[in-house]
């Protein structure tokens, strides 16, 4: 054996050298037992040298490296990791905060964030006995350590009561406040900080920052309800208002902070039982622009997909790759079922269903986005794609986008006169349930039963007003908590007085912006990522499955250019946020004096084309349009900078366009 | 839970006082800071002391931030709810507040960067219209119930600052909350080891950046801080430091030598020392047997110890009748500037010792005793520039008239022996704090033996060789009752005479109450820092004081929780003291 040869005879046994043990040959490792045993033949009385002693030295010397190597970590100097990257990539662009600053930007408004649903952080204040230990520690947000640890508890405590959408006895989950309740969602996946890091740059701090932070799992009239979240967000913007020498607040809400906003601009003005009693020219006061980073103002066809499924693409795509893996009970997880008896009791997720119905989405035989071409994996270079499309020669078929649900690809592609609808909304729910496994999962689709399972499926196609029609026949407990505080429509009349209930507040077609000319009102997304439209479902045929339906990932185009992935049209947005969503409203419905905004608030659209990182330094990006990683777009960062400083929309130049947006916009016929 | 019926909403305000030692993080408490520039947390004092110190330290002048360093205090629960890692500060209070239902929006901590003095505060970071703002909305949004302020240590002074003014009009620099707001908005206000008559160690912190700690450590392993280990000179930079703060002045012990004693009696008189060491029963014993075997007979009769000397020069200086000291009139000694450069290789401190000759060191230190009074004379002998701009912020004194206009001014707010209370006959004012540890109360220094060529080294020293026959005199520190931080005195003479009753200090008669909590050491390792502990820090863990905070907060009265509860002599002492009412 190596070892033994290498030893010499006059060595001391107590002290071998330290190569042996520091780089220990492939044979010692692989046969300690051997060479322990003719190590102790050969070696009478002179060495001791055994296997545990190997292993003792080789576990220490592990050990002083690991320390060794952490030591020299620590001692980086920080700029270390930034030089390798400026070495190999040439030098970064001076972040927009350092470039402002040497323009001269100084901090003047005051800044409010609004984090949107999922990235602000809850923590617990009261649970049951499983979660012992956890006081005020994230649920939500950090490291989710506890998912992997005590799973089931932790979907206990952060579901919601079924019936009431408020706390279940015994449980307090709370928002984490401050600054820190949205800056990272998990560590090093940024959301806000870098924008924060920013502003701090050109003399933005706590004073004169408010992270907006509320329970994001509620509807947002509970909010006030259960922790007075927006009356304590109207008293922090006068505060802030009022030690800032009067300047006017700069709003930055994201994702569903946009709805929230809306939603609080209407409570604030509303006299006080159910408002705030802020008086008609509250906003007026207090505000001067609402940024909207990634609205989605008309809501986003993933709910749908989610409150029927609980999937959405992302799971779509483990499917396609592991088969049978999500779908069989592993250790009677049920993970699926799990995750959509808990996002069920949540009423926020359903302030994000399409809104405007078929007028806004399209019908079975049009769409807005019609002759969008999607481009695979050519994305980033979108130029040469919409060429081709404006040739006339696109490859691909023009897809149905309005039909948000069809089962089977061929109904989705198929003629409307050639699809056969039969009425599923009457249809009977059986009694006979596929499997009685799935009782203690709550969800609604036991009560179904075959008959209203198959109903479903013949009826084919939905589109977004079907939608929703279909979600109350499958979901009719979920539906009624949730229609009792959104709405999903369009207002014919908007001085009808029931637009004052709270329900109607945070559906822009459903609501007027407050009188407020001075405000502006910005749109800022990213674009040039394919972003779920629609989807191809078929009935899910495993009998342990307690969802009966599922998308139909095998549905796909062979042509690479397809909008159509694993069983999902994709359509131009943020991955998350259609571009029709996000854009709409300030395209369109509020731009100039509408109905919708009678005192003609001025709105721009800021686009911004996504480029992914050059490579695996960068991290994140600084140029992403990804619904998240736009947080840390310096463009959009320097944007929203200018604004604070004390710009307005001509500052930083009107309008940014990029996608088809307008052209879409125009196609929607909505009285305005 | 019996006090699961009302909810009240309730702020903490918080403090603990700040620095002395190093590696004792105790002594820092608090807070955690954030630094946009540049990050800043315990591991990087590890890992790079100097850049640390630089950002914690404020600028010389102004007592405001350096350029190009912004540190700001964290908002939130999260602010100081544990100091270190498992060192709790706040914690626990608020886990059992969140039992009977409390949460993040009946619950405020107040904030505030400690290190500014209390009116900057708001100059900078608008803290106290933030703290007003915050009264309020809670006020409202929990069904105008009251609220419950739990101010801790330095936060007790700092809230005394702003009940004064957030009743003054605007244009007088207030709040313009109107006479009335605190009767309106305030149900109580619980202070947890308050510093109202400050504490003797803010001097010694101030005058040679040490306390007992070091002292100790000093007289353990002599020469080990002293010698210019790695060319560190840690002192003198946290000295460099801590002088840049405002807020350590309003720490200095208030009151002069009505409050504190002087050359030759004192409040304390009479006090027994062997009561303050009986709960470290293995001590104390090794202490009686010494006094019983190997004492002379005359240390049994000798003088009892004169607390009223906060700083004397040599064991002699601390005994001697005060007839035989040398009556040095310190204002009346011209400051020698010397402007000799020889120093420039000991680093670019700033600490003024550098500027003073070595004859006006000798002169001060000679055989001489310092009383409450005096001793700040000698800080701003030794000390001017530091001293003019936080005296522009703080006063030590008593009111010979309260009703003086002179006392709008800011800078009396947060002396309690300045101010009046506000007129809030309804509101209660509680005083929490342990009592039975040894707690520092005058020193004995020595000057430096200046072995280096330094000469910004910190000439003076506490002198840790002199120890006393009894357990009241060791390493060079005397021991009277308290907190570990905070004497008796301090913390419970307001409640306990000055405030008690319709006083000139409580024009309107508002109910006060002395809670004293006996120190009781954890019995075992296993319980880490005990259930039942005094000490300043720790007893935000004692649960008869968490037991008496959720009472109040869920609504009781003084009177329902039991009225006084006191075990020290605070009021024996508190009517030695004659100061008008």
């Amino acid at each position: 054996m190596p070892l033994i040869h290498r030893k010499k005879p006059t060595e001391k046994p107590s002290s071998p050298p330290s190569e042996e043990v520091v780089v220990p040959d492939e044979d010692s490792q692989k046969k300690p037992h051997e060479s322990s045993k003719s190590h102790h033949k050969k070696s009478n009385g002179g060495g001791k040298w055994s296997c545990i002693d190997s292993c003792c030295w080789f576990i220490g010397c592990v050990c002083v490296t690991w320390w060794f190597l952490l030591f020299l970590y620590n001692a980086m100097p920080a700029s270390f990791p930034q030089y390798v990257t400026e070495r190999i990539t040439g030098p970064l662009p001076d972040p927009p905060g350092v470039k402002l600053k040497k323009e001269g930007l100084k901090a003047k408004h005051p800044v409010v964030f609004i984090p949107g649903i999922v990235t602000g952080g809850l923590e617990l204040w009261e649970g049951k006995q499983c979660a012992d230990g956890l006081f005020r520690k994230r649920l939500w947000g950090g490291t989710f350590g506890e998912v992997y640890k005590r799973p089931l508890c932790w979907v206990e405590h952060m579901s919601l009561d079924n019936v009431t959408g408020l706390d279940p006895a015994g449980i307090r989950v709370r928002a984490v406040s401050g600054l820190v309740a949205a800056d990272y969602f998990a560590p090093g996946y940024f959301v806000w900080a870098v924008l924060i890091a920013n502003l701090a740059h050109i003399g933005y701090e706590e004073k004169n920052m408010y992270m907006a932070a509320y329970d994001w799992r509620l509807s947002f009239q509970n909010t006030e309800v259960r922790d007075q979240t927006l009356s304590r967000m109207k008293s922090n913007i006068e505060l802030m208002v009022s030690t800032n020498g009067g300047k006017k607040a700069v709003i930055v809400p994201h994702s569903m902070g946009v709805l929230y906003f809306l939603h609080f601009m209407k409570w604030v003005e509303a006299p006080a039982p159910m408002g705030g009693g802020g008086g008609p020219d509250w906003c007026a006061k207090y505000i001067k622009a609402v940024m909207n980073i990634g609205g989605p103002f008309l809501g986003v066809p993933k709910a749908v997909a989610g409150l029927f499924s609980a999937e959405a693409k992302d799971v779509a795509v483990a499917r396609a790759i592991a088969p049978g893996f999500l779908d069989t009970d592993i250790f009677r997880l049920q993970t699926l079922q799990h995750v959509m008896r808990m996002t069920r009791t949540w009423d926020s997720t359903m302030s994000m269903l399409p809104k405007g119905g078929d007028t806004i989405w399209g019908g079975l035989d049009w769409s807005p986005e019609k002759g969008h071409t999607c481009c695979g994996k050519k994305q980033k270079s979108n130029e040469t794609c919409g060429e081709v499309g404006e040739n006339g020669v696109s490859k691909t078929k023009p897809v149905n986008y309005g039909r948000i649900i069809s089962f089977g690809k061929e109904v989705a592609e198929a003629a409307p006169s050639e699809i056969n609808n039969i009425d599923f909304r009457g249809a009977v729910k059986g009694q006979s349930i596929p499997n009685h496994t799935c009782r203690d999962v709550w969800t609604e689709y036991h009560d179904m039963g075959i008959a209203g399972i198959k109903a479903i499926a013949e009826y084919k196609v939905y589109t977004a007003d079907e939608a929703i029609d279909l979600l109350h026949y499958v979901a009719p407990k979920m539906m009624a908590r949730g229609s009792a505080h959104f709405s999903y429509g369009i207002a014919d009349d908007l001085d009808d007085p029931k637009y004052q209930q709270p329900k109607y507040w945070s559906n822009p077609l459903e609501t007027k912006l407050p009188n407020a000319p001075e405000m502006e009102i910005y749109s800022l997304y990213g674009v040039g990522i394919p972003t779920e439209r629609a989807y191809v479902y078929k009935l899910n045929q495993s009998p342990d499955s307690c969802i009966p339906f599922q998308i139909f990932t095998s549905a796909q185009e062979e042509d690479e250019d397809s909008c159509l992935k694993a069983g999902v049209y994709n359509v131009d947005g943020d991955e998350t946020v259609p571009v029709l969503s996000a854009g709409f409203m300030c395209a369109k419905a509020w731009r100039g004096k509408t109905r919708f905004n009678p005192s003609g608030i001025k709105t721009y659209i800021r686009e911004y084309n996504h480029s992914p990182p050059a490579n695996l330094l960068e991290g994140r990006g600084t140029q992403s349009g990804a619904h998240v990683d736009i947080m840390g777009n310096f463009a959009l960062i320097e944007d929203i900078m200018r604004v604070a400083a004390g710009g307005n929309g001509s500052d930083i130049g009107h309008d940014q366009v990029h996608s088809g947006i307008f052209e879409w916009s125009e196609r929607i016929d909505l009285k305005l | 839970m019996d006090c699961k019926r009302k909810k009240k909403e309730r702020i903490k305000e918080r403090r603990r006082w700040i620095v002395t030692v190093y590696f004792d993080l105790n002594e820092f408490s608090g807070y955690h800071f954030e630094v946009y520039t540049c990050s800043i947390n315990c591991c990087n004092l590890i890992y790079r002391p100097l850049c640390w110190l630089e950002h914690l330290s404020l600028d010389s002048e102004t007592g405001l931030d350096p350029p190009g360093i912004r540190v700001r205090a964290v908002p939130g629960l999260v602010a100081a709810d544990h100091f270190a890692p498992c060192y709790f500060a706040w914690a626990v209070l608020i886990e059992n507040l969140a039992k009977i239902g409390y949460e993040g929006k009946n619950l405020h901590m107040a904030s505030y960067d400690w290190r500014l003095s209390f009116h900057n505060t708001e100059v900078r970071d608008q803290s106290l219209s933030r703290l007003k703002s915050k009264i309020e909305l809670m006020y409202a949004t929990n069904g105008y119930k009251k609220v419950v302020v739990v101010p801790h240590s330095m936060g007790a002074i700092y809230f005394l600052h702003f009940l004064k003014w957030v009743e003054t009009p605007l244009h007088d620099g207030g709040g313009g909350g109107g006479p009335g707001w605190c009767a309106k908005h305030i149900k109580a206000v619980v202070n947890i080891g308050p510093a109202f008559l400050g504490v003797p160690k803010a001097v010694s912190n101030l005058l040679s950046a040490e306390g007992k700690d070091i002292a100790y450590a000093r007289s353990l392993a002599p020469g080990l801080l002293d010698s210019e280990l790695l060319k560190l000179q840690t002192l003198e930079h946290l000295m460099r430091m801590s002088h840049s703060w405002d807020s350590i002045v309003s720490l200095l012990p208030k009151g002069g030598e009505a409050i504190w004693g002087d050359l030759d009696s004192h409040a304390e008189e009479g006090h027994n020392c062997i009561y303050s060491k009986r709960k470290s029963s293995q001590l104390l014993l090794s202490n009686l047997h010494r006094q019983n075997y190997s004492v002379k007979p005359e240390s049994w009769v000798k003088e009892p110890a004169k607390y009223g000397r906060i700083i004397a020069f040599g064991k002699r200086a601390s005994e001697l009748p005060s007839s035989q000291l040398s009556t040095l009139n310190i204002k009346e000694l011209s400051r020698v500037d010397c402007t000799s450069n020889d120093s420039t290789s000991c680093g670019e401190f700033w600490s003024e010792y550098n500027e003073m000759s070595r004859e006006s060191i000798v002169k001060v230190a000679e055989n001489t005793a310092y009383t409450a009074t005096t001793v700040l004379d000698l800080l701003r002998f030794i000390a001017p520039k530091m001293m003019r701009r936080a005296e522009a912020h703080f006063s030590h004194g008593i009111a010979d008239d309260l009703d003086d206009p002179k006392y709008g001014h800011y800078k009396y707010w947060s002396n309690p022996l300045e101010t009046k209370l506000p007129y809030a006959p309804e509101m209660e004012m509680y005083c929490l704090y342990g009592v039975g540890i040894p707690t520092e109360r005058s020193y004995i220094y020595k000057l430096a033996t200046s072995s280096n060529k330094c000469k910004s080294s910190i000439p003076f020293t506490i002198d840790g060789s002199v120890n006393g026959d009894d357990v009241c005199l060791k390493g060079g520190t005397r021991f009277a009752d308290g907190d570990e931080s905070v004497p008796v005195i301090s913390a419970g003479y307001m409640c306990a005479k000055g405030w008690r009753g319709k006083t000139r200090f409580n024009p309107s008669g508002m109910e006060t109450f002395v809670r004293e909590y006996k120190h009781k050491p954890p019995g075992s390792l296993l319980e880490s820092r005990g259930t039942e502990s005094g000490a300043h820090v720790d007893i935000m863990g004692n649960v008869g004081l968490i037991d008496d905070v959720l009472r109040i907060a869920a609504g009781a009265s003084g009177q329902e929780i039991g009225g006084d509860r006191i075990y020290s002599d605070v009021m024996r002492m508190s009517e030695r003291i004659s100061i008008k009412l």
